[in-house]
């Protein structure tokens, strides 16, 4: 199943330069995982020790998934998962 | 309805049904049209309540001056109950800030002193913070922080919305000084305990520079994140498309803070609709779209342009 994931300006790296790339996988840890193995090292950028990262949001279809089911909550085909850099200090 | 005078007319303002823009008969979208306060936005709540609840507790006394960091919309709300009862007004905000505005703070009376656009609202909320310290006698509202910018929506927005709509099961705004979200989400939870309160946060993407009152890495001291059941991200092209379509399906002539939360309300109803769920979603229109016509985005003859004429624009 697709799932569209946009990339933040400083990941891009990763993705040679793409603002979006296509993954899937049942949850968010899955979908991360699946990255991986096309876009190595982007992985560890985003997530820690099974958990996000501090200073990392991602939004699925725009909501901040902290408060949903974080890296465990569940995609859908058609999803579209967004990953920006939080900045310290911010709302979370 | 009659008011003894202009002040007594803010609030009580219709809650509309969109019946186009609504995910099915199930799951409804109502508009809080705060636009239809006397200046054109829902800051004339808290703005005239800080300034009586100033006024009550002895903090604000005849011939005072007020103080008030804003871009914009409780600065012009600020301004006209100042000039009906003839307090001086010193508002600060970014030298970026569009010519409307500051043209509508002026004719009401206000002085602007122009803090640096680096920084946007923080930068306006240290530049009055330091113009407080030199100036004791001054009074600072401080709509971030003073709890009677919440107790506006808690005394009023919040039972307006409940009394229309006993079977409310989200409420929606834009998240700016967090007081319309804290005040109608503490009121609503106390009558209805399951309600879901989301906010909707401009995101700030590569698009636009603007769309913020808030500027990242600044947390109003009104803020509780208990209150919120989740937060959206809202994209500026999403911003911007919403508004449109407010306009072109609803005849809803709003700002683009309104279209974010709109975007927010339309994703909590298809996930409502998803589940199988009904749903009544209250969001805010916070202000109308005269502010923003210089941005061109009302009459872009497509959405695609709309977005690009928005591109680098200061909004708030």
């Amino acid at each position: 199943m697709a799932i569209e994931v946009r990339i933040p300006t400083i990941l891009r790296t990763y993705t040679d330069g793409e603002k979006a790339v296509e993954g899937s996988g049942a949850t968010l840890a899955d979908l991360f995982a699946d990255l991986e193995t096309r876009h190595a090292g982007i992985e560890a950028r985003i997530v820690d020790g099974g958990k996000l990262r501090r200073f990392v949001n991602v939004y699925l279809n725009d909501e901040d998934v902290r408060f949903l089911e974080g890296i465990e909550t569940k995609l859908s085909d058609g999803d579209s998962v967004t990953i920006l850099p939080a900045v310290a200090g911010g709302m979370v | 309805m009659r008011y003894d005078s202009p002040l007594a007319a803010v609030g009580n303002t219709p809650l509309v049904r969109l019946p186009r823009l609504s995910p099915s008969e199930e799951v409804r979208i109502w508009a809080k049209l705060e636009d239809r306060n006397p200046t054109g936005s829902v800051k004339d709540r808290p703005a005239l309540h800080m300034v009586e609840q100033a006024e009550k507790d002895g903090r604000l006394t005849p011939g005072c001056t007020i103080l008030e960091p804003t871009s914009g919309n409780t600065g012009i709300s600020l301004a006209m109950a100042a000039k009906l009862k003839g307090y001086r007004i010193v508002c600060v905000m970014p030298e970026n800030t569009s010519e409307e505005r500051r043209q509508l703070l002026a004719m009401w009376g206000a002085e602007i002193i122009s803090s640096p656009a680096a920084g946007g609202s923080n930068t306006a909320v240290r530049v009055a913070k330091e113009l407080a310290e030199q100036h004791p006698d001054w009074v600072m509202l401080y709509q971030y922080g003073n709890p009677d910018n919440a107790g506006a929506h808690y005394a009023t927005t919040g039972p307006e919305i409940l009394a229309d709509l006993p079977s409310i099961t989200h409420f929606v705004a834009g998240l700016g000084t967090t007081g319309t979200l804290m005040g109608v989400g503490r009121y609503l939870r106390e009558h209805k305990p399951d309600v879901k309160i989301v906010a909707a946060e401009p995101r700030y993407d590569d698009l636009v520079y603007g769309l913020r009152n808030l500027d990242e890495g600044f947390v109003p001291e009104l803020y509780d994140a208990s209150v919120l059941t989740t937060r959206f991200s809202v994209g500026s092209a999403d911003a911007v498309t919403r508004t449109r379509d407010l306009l072109q399906q609803e005849g809803i002539f709003a700002g683009v803070s309104t279209g974010a939360a709109l975007h927010a309300a339309i994703g909590m109803g298809r996930k409502a609709v998803k589940a199988g769920e009904s749903a009544d979603i209250a969001f805010v229109v916070a202000d109308g779209g005269w502010k923003y016509l210089s941005t061109g985005l009302y009459t872009a003859a497509t959405t695609e342009e709309a977005i690009a004429a928005v591109q680098g624009q200061l909004w708030a």
